[in-house]
């Protein structure tokens, strides 16, 4: 049974630093109606299972799958949450229609961050408890003095009040990161900094993103070390948004009368969760990829990639994640960025969307908001930002800190 | 498709509190399904952790934590989460990843550490109601499993002394197996009836106690079992669905998205007659009403008839039916997603034969287990049948 | 691969070492500490906002899914039976019918109590069969309290109200005569 599997609709909000006019079903239900015109279905006949990407802790509750149904149409319906980036999801889907039992699939991730008030605290909440959380301070609770800490605004390196119960805000493991990365490739700040000018850049061009900018290296090198090398303009600031996607088998895309771009591979992987004994090279991604393009038949990514969108919340990991993924050589990114390769116009565009950089940092929802970007480039509606005859394009994703876990998904135009 | 067996299980012991930390757990029931299989890390090609709430033990994005302990480090890992019904849901994940033909062989380990939340596991169940509607109020979650079973002894006109054989059933299966937390061979439906009403119509020993635990299970493809076994369990069908989350808008005497569900695995396999065709049920037993309940939400018997099926004793491990014969939840203990223990594991067992003292006579073909999960909402189900 | 280990029942041994919750409190085990610091703002969005405003007024408030003929309460900007958008805010009434309840003698900390508490899910008058929310009663006591009583709710003085769903203290019997 050799099954194809297609993108048949897409769906998303627009991504703002806060939404607070709209609930979080709401989002949901917005980025999934505009899913299922898209697609031109009725989700309640013919949609057959449901997936979300979503994790308690950004949600606020202790089970966010209860809080799923009504607003993806997923009433008594097959339903799950996988806890993982929207790439995961993706992958969870393209399985479910490969078994042969389930021929529509809908995948939803979001962000509604901004109804999170302590940011830093939630994912210092992600280390360890026994070796690494006590690394960052008291175990008694910082107070927040009352004065809720706003998520689009940049983090603050201690988080709680100016009393000696502070913490350390978990980004420093971008700066251990970043200085790792720097050191080894010979990678320096400024190039990283080209990063931020480009995506921002870039953003311009997205009707849906957030945090468009015309920056120069300058002003980002200017902005004040947060993590140091980590400077403020170096780090996504958080967004809300949610993108939906349905997946369906390639007869159902054929008697939709879609034209089919096709799910040709994914690969997801996860590194050991212990800091201390992983390695700062993006492993994850270098798995992920290798059995992306087995299953997608690659065999020379840089040539064969058209487009890519690989994640850029912190702005070095846009160049480590295009060595990782075997589109520039070791050391290579840092020429790429250079030379204008990863522009929109160059030979491999990467993050045309503007990235997290440009749109935020959307958290589960950020591999979705890739593959959107890569399906809008492959179906040739990405407008100003379009990059000519895309046929193959590649979406990444990481989990983010303090995480070693990371999807890549390949799309192709049918 | 391709089908799917299952060569190994594994669990450990579930009690209160636990000394290893949910990574321990992980690996121990892993390891054991491994032996059971005769398997290596490398072996496994991908990896599915199921888990509840991450406010149990304490860590965001708990899924990552685990890794380690889940042979999954440097492997395709991906954690699903239904609430409670993830028991059953984990394997019906690591189904989909082999019979999509994807991975070959697929481990799915289940791990809870509910004894970490201080006080009380209760406390991480305050954030599972609508914080608009329903927090406010200050509930228990008890309140909530107290409502349904009223709205069914009431619909229904069951009686408290037949919901209670269920706990006294099972919890008498459960001396019998060796990782149960509240086995106990001398109770009796008085004691039930005497204990202390938590919320009426619930009693103390009505209800399964938070537990810590971790349970595993190995699939792999039909194509390579032969190297395992000459005596394959597969999965028969899986089926799963969700309700409203509006659960005061909808009738709580029978779980309609359990029927659902049901309907969707036995059509897979091939099963029109379930009470005829299946030979015997794991269903999730939270509470001792919950049996019953699921009893009539698989359609293995008419609405209202689960007790009376009971009362006569055809649950019993010797009956004509058994139900539950791992001693369920209300024996063995309730570590939310690691109660495929003694669920999905349990079929697995007992179709192979080695279900030891709690092996049901005669030659069960095909077994059925769900579980419950979300507020009242996710049913979930799996069907094992032999060769 | 390796080889099998060939047990005759399953499982063969229960690994994972027993703690008692006296071993805890007495530290005779080696435990670590953390207090998260954990708040959410949940933006309320138009259907909940328009709902608690009701409250506040000492309405109740539903909505209607024209194509499902439907009124819903609580309310919601869309239907999840015909997932399209609801139109039209009902004013309904403040008694209703109990649906199903409990007596807990657990306060919400999960403290044993001598005077029950009791608490169901209440279905509003004027809105569809089975529409309704969560709430306590009052003025009855466990053994008159049962399924299909008629009851109507008791409002917090109108300058103690915040808009909220505390905005209704409980609800209790309703006699014949009132409204």
């Amino acid at each position: 049974m050799s099954r194809k599997v297609c993108v048949i609709g897409i769906g998303h909000t627009d991504f703002n630093s806060m939404t607070p006019d709209i609930q979080w079903k709401e989002i949901m239900y917005e980025a999934c109606k505009k899913a299922y015109v898209d697609a031109g279905i009725d989700v309640r006949k013919d949609v057959n299972s449901f997936i979300t990407c979503a994790e308690d802790y950004w949600e606020g509750f202790s089970i966010f799958d209860e809080f799923v149904p009504d607003q993806v149409g997923a009433l008594l319906r097959p339903c799950c949450t996988v806890c993982g980036d929207g790439l995961f999801g993706l992958a969870n889907a393209y399985m479910q229609i490969k078994t042969g039992h389930l021929d529509v699939v809908a995948v939803e991730a979001h962000s509604k961050i901004s109804d999170l008030l302590t940011f830093g605290d939630i994912v210092l909440h992600a280390f360890d408890p026994l070796f690494e959380r006590p690394v960052s301070g008291p175990v008694e609770r910082p107070k927040y003095g009352g004065s809720p800490e706003y998520t689009s605004e940049a983090p603050k390196p201690l988080i709680g009040g100016s009393d000696e119960k502070e913490r350390i805000h978990p980004y420093f493991l971008a700066g251990l990161e970043m200085q790792h990365f720097l050191k080894t490739t010979g990678t320096t700040e400024e190039q990283c900094a080209a990063v931020v000018v480009k995506n921002k850049k870039n953003a311009f061009f997205n009707p849906y993103s957030d945090y468009e900018a015309q920056i120069s290296i300058e002003d980002v090198m200017k902005s004040e070390y947060l993590f140091k090398p980590v400077k403020r303009l170096d780090i996504s600031p958080n967004v809300d948004g949610a993108v939906c996607f349905v997946l369906a088998d390639d007869k159902t895309t054929k008697n939709l009368d879609i034209e089919p771009i096709y799910l040709a591979g994914f690969g997801y992987c996860s590194e050991t969760p212990w800091l201390s004994t992983r390695g700062m090279d993006a492993g994850y991604a270098t798995k992920a990829a290798k059995m992306a393009y087995k299953m997608a038949k690659i065999t020379e990514p840089r040539k064969q990639i058209d487009v890519a969108e690989v994640d850029d919340r912190f702005s070095f990991k846009e160049l480590q994640h295009l060595e990782a993924l075997g589109l520039a050589k070791p050391g290579e990114a840092k020429q790429l960025i250079e030379d204008g390769t990863l522009e929109i116009n160059g030979s491999l565009p990467t993050n045309t969307s503007g990235g997290c950089l440009g749109v935020g940092n959307c958290f589960e929802a950020t591999g979705m908001q890739k593959a959107l970007e890569i399906v809008t480039q492959l179906r040739g509606h990405a407008g100003k930002r379009q990059v000519t005859d895309a046929e193959i394009g590649l979406a990444q994703a990481w989990r983010g800190i303090p995480s070693g876990s990371g999807a890549v998904a390949i799309f192709k135009r049918g | 498709m391709k089908e799917v067996a299952v060569i190994g299980a594994g669990m450990t012991l579930f009690r209160r509190h636990l000394l290893e930390t949910g990574k321990e757990l992980s690996f121990l029931a892993t390891k054991m399904a491994m032996e059971d299989a005769g398997l290596e890390k490398d072996d496994i090609d991908m990896v599915v952790m199921g888990s509840a709430p991450d406010a149990f033990d304490g860590i965001h994005m708990k899924g990552e934590n685990l890794i380690d302990g889940s042979a999954a480090v440097g492997k395709p890992y991906v954690r699903v989460f239904n609430g409670g019904g993830t028991g059953v849901f984990a394997p019906i994940a690591g189904w989909w990843h082999v019979a999509s033909g994807v991975a070959d062989i697929c481990l799915v380990v289940c791990e809870e550490k509910m004894g970490n939340c201080y006080p009380h596991p209760q406390t991480a169940f305050r954030h599972i109601w609508d914080p608009i509607l329903d927090r406010p109020l200050t509930p228990n979650l008890l309140w909530l499993f107290a409502m349904e079973m009223n709205r069914y002894m009431t619909v229904y006109g069951v009686k408290k002394e037949d919901i209670a054989l269920v706990s006294v059933k099972n919890k008498r299966n459960a001396v019998d197996h060796p990782c149960a937390q509240l086995a106990d061979p001398n109770i009796t439906v008085e004691d039930v009836l005497n204990s202390e009403i938590m919320a009426w119509p619930v009693n103390r020993l009505d209800v399964s106690p938070p537990s810590d635990g971790a349970a595993a299970l190995i699939f792999c493809n039909k194509d390579i079992v032969h190297k395992f076994t000459d005596d394959p369990i597969y999965v028969a069908g899986t089926g799963w669905s969700i309700d409203s989350t509006m659960w005061t808008n909808r009738d709580l005497s029978f779980p309609r998205y359990l029927a659902q569900a049901a309907k969707m695995a036995y059509k897979m396999a091939r099963i029109q007659n379930p009470r005829k065709e299946i030979d015997f049920a794991e269903p999730y037993d939270p509470f001792s009403y919950k049996e019953l309940h699921h009893l009539e939400g698989l359609l293995l018997c008419k609405k209202g008839e689960a007790p009376i099926l009971t009362r006569e004793g055809v649950t019993q491990r010797d009956g004509d039916f058994p139900v539950c014969p791992s001693g369920g939840l209300l024996g063995v203990g309730n570590p939310i997603a690691a109660t495929m223990g003694q669920k999905v594991c349990e079929l697995y067992w007992q179709l192979k034969g080695v279900a030891g003292k709690r092996q049901i006579p005669g030659d069960p073909r095909i077994g059925v287990a769900n579980a419950w999960g979300d507020i009242m909402q996710m049913g979930t189900v799996i069907l094992l049948k032999r060769g | 691969m390796v080889k099998k280990k060939e047990y005759k029942e399953w499982p063969p041994y229960a690994p994972g070492t027993y703690v008692r919750e006296s071993d805890i409190r007495e530290k005779k085990i080696t435990y670590t500490w953390w207090e998260p610091e954990v708040q959410y703002s949940w933006s309320l969005g138009p259907a909940m906002s328009k709902f608690l405003q009701g409250l506040k007024a000492g309405k109740i408030y539903g909505i209607h899914c024209k194509r499902c003929k439907r009124v819903i309460v609580p309310p919601r900007m869309f239907c999840e039976y015909c997932f399209g958008p609801t139109e039209e805010w009902v004013e309904l009434k403040d008694t209703g019918i109990i649906e199903t309840f409990s007596i807990s003698y657990l306060d919400p900390d999960a403290r044993r109590i001598e005077e029950p508490i009791l608490v169901g899910v209440i279905s509003i008058d004027g809105a569809s069969p089975q529409h309704g929310f969560m709430h306590y009663f009052g003025e009855m006591t466990k053994d008159d309290i049962k399924i299909g009583m008629k009851v109507k709710a008791v409002w917090k003085p109108e300058n103690e109200r915040e808009g909220s769903i505390t905005d209704i203290i409980y609800f209790k019997p309703l006699n014949g005569g009132e409204d």
